[in-house]
């Protein structure tokens, strides 16, 4: 077995990483999870293979992580995507940290020891506050596209503060703030420092802070915006939306790399 | 995890045994409530059944009918009846789910047994507010709803120390309720026949507590899930001859599982302490959950509550008092962690889960950091999981099942 591969099924999307014996990402994709997780592994794995240039005889050990990791059938184990972000974020930053993952349906901070052992972690708890899926929701009701968040958040030099934690209560907090006549790009802003307080809640930020997942991927101001707050310096990997899927592809080459 | 799914529950043979006292409880209580004789007292499970006994009633436990409404997966079609006309889904689910079947008029005890119409009506309630306010709103509500009397003691909560003028106020309390108890039941209080219920009572809760300390072995011989049903009689035959029959039974059983060493999750390799409620729509789906990953939920507070070591026959009145305070959910933060402390090094156990029950405060200890603090004095690693003892749509299976992987696989990487 030469090649290895880690696909994260997460709930906004499905990631798919392969390395090789020397940890080298050969392909990476994103797709779009979807109503069909099984569709979107197959999805995911083939545009990687396909950007790997490898043969279709090619043969890969596969490990699954995230919400949908059991329906990836060609997978041969499965993590659970708190193990995955661990052990990837720990290739790149090999010192004790605490991983800040902000996902599509939730958000995780792990804190990982010098030894790249887990020492504990923590997930939001059920509602949407502080995950991708609040983004989204915010987004909507302000008609902007995503991708156009973070640029907005840049031109801002307000601090407006969403004060709810409920996204519900926040949507109506923006409508208020839109009838008071704030500007959008104040709202993006204050709608990234809600997302900034709902981590600090969560766990002690102490020691090295590393950030991951699809929000940091797209919203590199949010990350700035972070710093400021904690006044230190955050490391982030270099394909951070793809954190988890390259752990599993580590756990892969671990368990049948030799 | 790529170890095969084995998921199997392995049976508890006395369990034929449990059903058939359960449904002799049950029909007792029926008979009782259509005949109008002997009279029908409801109480809050940690509250003073041994008096109620004594004085001739049959006792219905209205938390245990909560238990049942949960592992049945009915409470969520009760819950929001009882949500409507304004009891909150915020307070206890044993309550709205108890409350809201009784408006429907709907129980699943008619399902398990034959001729049973509905739950038995109560001549009395009578609580005791050590376990919460909420027993207390309960019934209450079925006072005002029945025309019936609720009546009693409230207990000093949050408590270190035990002080003797915490005692002596349940006492007299306790004494007060009986000039009530008398007119209803028509009998008069004879102490000597309180000495008599408590004794048996002791006797039960002592059986009771060797059936749990049986878990100390490794593997250990029953999973936290079944001992959830298991401790039934302890919480509504305690006082009776039959659970204290019962628990010789299972606990002969279990020494024997103890023998082979047929632990209750095949080849264990961890041991865990549940602090909290069960979740109980998903007792057997979180059993073969635990199974498939080799973990044994090995003890708990929840069943340890109904270890009542103190009763004393000599000194009834003072000493049911004291072993209805100082059960954990009356005492304060550091004998909580204490407690947990024994627990842990008891068991010999490698973690702590947390379950925090969106409706249940006094039952959910993660809330003042708990769980950080034992963590950093005990080194070992706990998890919270967010759910409810009945309410099941404040459960996230997926999120408490990833959790709950995910702390597995944290254990194993140690």
């Amino acid at each position: 077995m030469n090649h290895f591969a880690g696909i994260d099924v997460g709930a906004s999307t499905t990631k798919a990483v392969i390395i090789d014996k020397n940890r080298e990402i050969l392909g990476h994709s994103v797709k779009d999870s979807g109503a069909d997780f099984k569709a979107a592994a197959e999805k995911a794995f083939a545009e990687a293979k396909k950007q790997a240039k490898k043969k279709a005889e090619d043969e890969y050990f596969v490990v699954s992580t995230g919400y949908g990791r059991r329906n990836v059938s060609f997978a041969g184990d499965t993590k659970t995507e708190i193990s995955c972000h661990a052990k990837g974020s720990f290739y790149y930053f090999p010192e004790s940290h605490t991983l800040i993952d902000i996902g599509g349906q939730d958000s995780k901070i792990i804190k990982v020891n010098a030894s790249g052992n887990r020492t504990g972690f923590k997930m939001n708890r059920k509602c949407a506050a502080g995950t991708g899926a609040f983004l989204e929701e915010m987004a909507n009701r302000l008609k902007i596209k995503l991708e156009k968040l973070n640029e907005l958040a840049e031109k801002s030099e307000k601090d407006v503060q969403i004060g709810s934690y409920c996204t519900v209560f926040s949507a109506t907090e923006i409508l208020t703030k839109i009838r008071e006549g704030v500007e959008v790009k104040d709202l993006v802003k204050g709608i990234f420092h809600s997302i900034i307080k709902r981590a600090i809640e969560m766990d002690p930020l102490e020691g090295n802070i590393v950030m991951s997942g699809g929000v940091v991927a797209h919203n590199p101001f949010l990350v700035s915006m972070f710093e400021e707050k904690l006044e230190k310096k955050i490391f982030v990997p270099p394909l951070p939306q793809l954190t988890g899927a390259f752990g599993a592809a580590l756990f892969a080459l671990e368990e049948k790399g030799g | 995890m790529s170890q095969e799914k084995i998921s199997k529950i392995k049976k508890i043979q006395s369990t034929g045994h449990l059903r058939k006292i359960m449904a002799d409880y049950f029909y007792e209580l029926d008979r009782a409530a259509k005949e109008g004789s002997p009279k029908v007292a409801w109480c809050s499970s940690v509250g003073p059944a041994e008096l109620l006994l004594s004085l001739g009633f049959v006792v219905h436990y209205p938390e245990n009918h909560g238990a049942v409404l949960g592992s049945s997966r009915k409470a969520n079609d009760y819950i929001p009846v009882a949500n409507a006309i304004g009891y909150s889904p915020d307070i206890c689910s044993y309550l709205t789910s108890d409350v809201g079947s009784f408006i429907k008029k709907e129980t699943p005890l008619s399902r398990a047994y034959e001729g049973i119409e509905g739950v038995a009506k109560p001549d009395v309630l009578v609580y005791n507010t050590n376990q919460c306010r909420d027993v207390q709103d309960w019934f209450n509500w079925y006072s005002r709803e029945l025309g019936v009397p609720a009546i009693g003691i409230h207990t000093y909560r949050n408590i270190g120390e035990i002080k003797d003028e915490y005692l002596h106020s349940i006492v007299k309390q306790t004494e007060n309720l009986i000039p009530t108890l008398e007119k209803i039941s028509g009998n008069k209080f004879d102490v000597d026949k309180f000495r008599e219920v408590l004794s048996l009572s002791r006797e039960c809760t002592l059986m009771w507590k060797k059936v749990l300390e049986a878990n100390a072995a490794i593997p250990a011989p029953i999973s936290f899930f079944d001992a959830t049903i298991h401790m039934g009689p302890a919480v509504v035959l305690r006082g009776s001859p039959q659970a204290v029959e019962y628990y010789k039974v299972l606990l002969e059983e279990l020494n024997e599982k103890i023998k082979n060493k047929d632990g209750a999750v095949e080849n264990e390799k961890f041991r865990l302490y549940w602090e909290g409620m069960p979740i109980w729509g998903k007792l057997r789906d979180l059993a073969e959950f635990f199974i498939d990953l080799r973990t044994a939920v090995v003890a708990s507070t929840y069943c340890n509550s109904w270890i009542f070591d103190s009763f004393d026959p000599k000194d009834p009145f003072l000493s049911m008092a004291r072993a209805y305070t100082e059960i954990f959910i009356v005492r304060d933060e550091n004998f909580k962690e204490n407690y947990i402390e024994n627990m842990v090094n008891k068991y010999k156990l490698d973690g702590i889960l947390f379950h925090d029950a969106k409706t249940c405060p006094n039952n959910s200890n993660n809330r003042y950091g708990m769980p950080e603090r034992l963590a950093k004095k005990l080194k070992i690693p706990s998890i919270t999981i967010n759910g409810d003892l009945n309410d099941l749509r404040c459960y996230s299976e997926e999120q408490a099942k990833t959790n709950i992987e995910a702390f597995i696989e944290q254990l194993e990487s140690r």
